[in-house]
């Protein structure tokens, strides 16, 4: 591979964005970015997860048989987000009561089984890992962004500390209730990739078609 | 083990090298692989499991017992949870006839667990709360004055909401009629709107209401118009939020009530407790 380590960790941060640009992992940045704590745990979660699956994957990766590639993928995965999770509820109680079942649902996260697929397959270990935390970052970059515009604006404040006072506590700011439910992060995540294709034009797709004009016999 | 010599410098040795160096797409490194791999996998996530467990348990109980705390207006973070909690004499009350029992151990009796148990639970026909099954026998929580008098009674109820079942304490004072608090440690209800039963602003609406009339008459609601029974029987719904709002009206009513603890609140105003 052309690429230095260095670009496999910074690239997915913006030019290669696994959000913005290849659009995975949405349904979890849906879930988790009403607060920034929890987007930020989620995103360590995440990174942790990536990385160590990848490294793993590609330090088995010449032994594994291509029919059940998935499926050991899936394993190794799996095995880690457990981890994770019993780490979690067993020194982050809090945490992990808002974050519930979304930490388990790390498994299904699109992020790592692409990244073992597409990267840890090919690739050592060390590069494997590089890239995992790489894209984990440009996950929570993501999350973080939503998560900051949702818990501002949706409960006035920042990492729970208040910066806006709501009505409800005797302030001023009328708090946007939609901003606290999930579709409120399909349009802060689409004004994102709006604002990042307009920043890097190179980022935006072909078509894969066009409309032609038929001739009327 | 073949005479001839082999081209790779290390002939493949022992159970395990032999079958790495099959190839890869071969059926019995496929299932070596998966075996072994399954194996590996199990044994780790098991080992972090059950290394864990002991500290998730204390969390569990920690965040109950906070809960139980915070409802009862004495939780202080400075101090320790364990240690405060034990000014609280936990008794598993049998619902029916309001009397505490001794057939179930309080400290470890799992109220959420007995509602499942048909044995100790009954499904219920008229179900305002949305719960399904009643335990028969729940836990309740003591805070004694020095003199061993009944300070508060810390009683557990929950019931479904709008999206969720809400489970929470509600504290009522010694004479088994005045709310000091009520508190949900657990729901799922929209944020902004229904989860603002967390609101500490709409709680303290709660302290120093009654829960029923002179005649004994449960009055308690949870409505946007103060009742004809008047203001100290009342608290104001939560705007926005209405489901929520009569979820929690219903399921006040219904624990208060008849099926709950309104016989066990009668014991106590008889003084047989």
């Amino acid at each position: 591979m052309a690429q230095t380590r260095r670009e496999m960790l910074i690239d997915p941060l913006v030019d290669n964005n696994p959000i913005t640009l290849q659009v995975l992992g949405i349904c979890s940045a849906l879930a988790v970015t009403s607060s920034l704590k929890v987007a930020l745990v989620m995103t360590i979660a995440v990174t942790i997860v990536t990385a160590f699956s990848s490294m793993f994957i590609s330090m088995i990766r010449n032994h594994i048989p291509s029919s059940i590639r998935i499926i050991v993928q899936m394993v190794i995965i799996a095995s880690l987000v457990i981890m994770v999770d019993q780490v979690l509820k067993a020194f982050a109680f809090e945490i992990s009561k808002t974050l519930s079942v979304f930490v388990g649902l790390i498994i299904t996260n699109c992020i790592v089984m692409g990244r073992a697929e597409a990267f840890a397959m090919k690739n050592t270990p060390l590069d494997s890992f590089v890239d995992g935390i790489g894209n984990g970052l440009g996950y929570g970059l993501i999350l973080m962004l939503v998560g900051f515009f949702r818990e501002l604006f949706g409960s006035g404040s920042l990492f729970g500390v208040t910066v806006l006072e709501t009505v409800n506590n005797g302030g001023w700011y009328v708090p946007n209730g939609l901003l606290l439910l999930p579709p409120s992060a399909f349009f802060v995540i689409g004004l994102l990739i709006w604002a990042f294709r307009t920043w890097k034009p190179a980022q935006v797709e072909e078509r894969e078609y066009k409309i032609q004009n038929v001739e009327a016999h | 083990m073949s005479d001839k010599p082999q081209n790779t410098d290390q002939k493949p040795q022992g159970f395990i090298r032999r079958f790495l160096a099959l190839p890869s797409d071969s059926v019995e490194k496929t299932l070596f692989v998966a075996l072994s791999l399954c194996l590996v996998a199990s044994m780790i996530v098991s080992a972090v499991a059950v290394s864990l467990r002991p500290i998730q348990e204390v969390n569990k109980l920690k965040d109950k017992q906070i809960n139980i705390l915070q409802v009862a207006g004495v939780y202080d973070p400075s101090k320790d949870v364990l240690e405060a909690f034990q000014a609280f004499e936990p008794q598993v009350l049998e619902l029916e006839t309001g009397l505490f029992t001794d057939q179930f151990d309080a400290a470890t009796f799992d109220d959420r667990a007995a509602a499942d148990n048909p044995e100790i639970s009954i499904a219920l026909s008229d179900d305002p709360a949305g719960i399904g099954r009643k335990s028969k026998f729940v836990t309740v929580y003591l805070l004694r004055n020095e003199d061993d008098s009944i300070d508060k009674l810390i009683l557990p109820i929950h019931g479904y909401g709008l999206w969720s079942t809400l489970y929470g304490f509600i504290a009522l004072e010694a004479n088994g009629n005045d709310i000091y608090g009520l508190q949900f440690y657990s729901h799922a209800e929209t944020p902004g709107l229904g989860a603002e039963v967390d609101n500490p602003r709409w709680k303290v609406l709660w302290s120093g209401k009654k829960l029923a009339d002179a005649q004994n008459e449960l009055q308690i609601s949870v409505t946007k118009a103060v009742p004809a029974a008047g203001a100290e029987y009342h608290v104001d719904a939560l705007s926005g939020a209405t489901l929520t709002s009569v979820g929690v009206h219903n399921l006040v009513r219904f624990w208060m009530g008849e099926e709950g603890y309104a016989p066990f609140l009668a014991n106590l105003k008889a003084g047989d407790i």
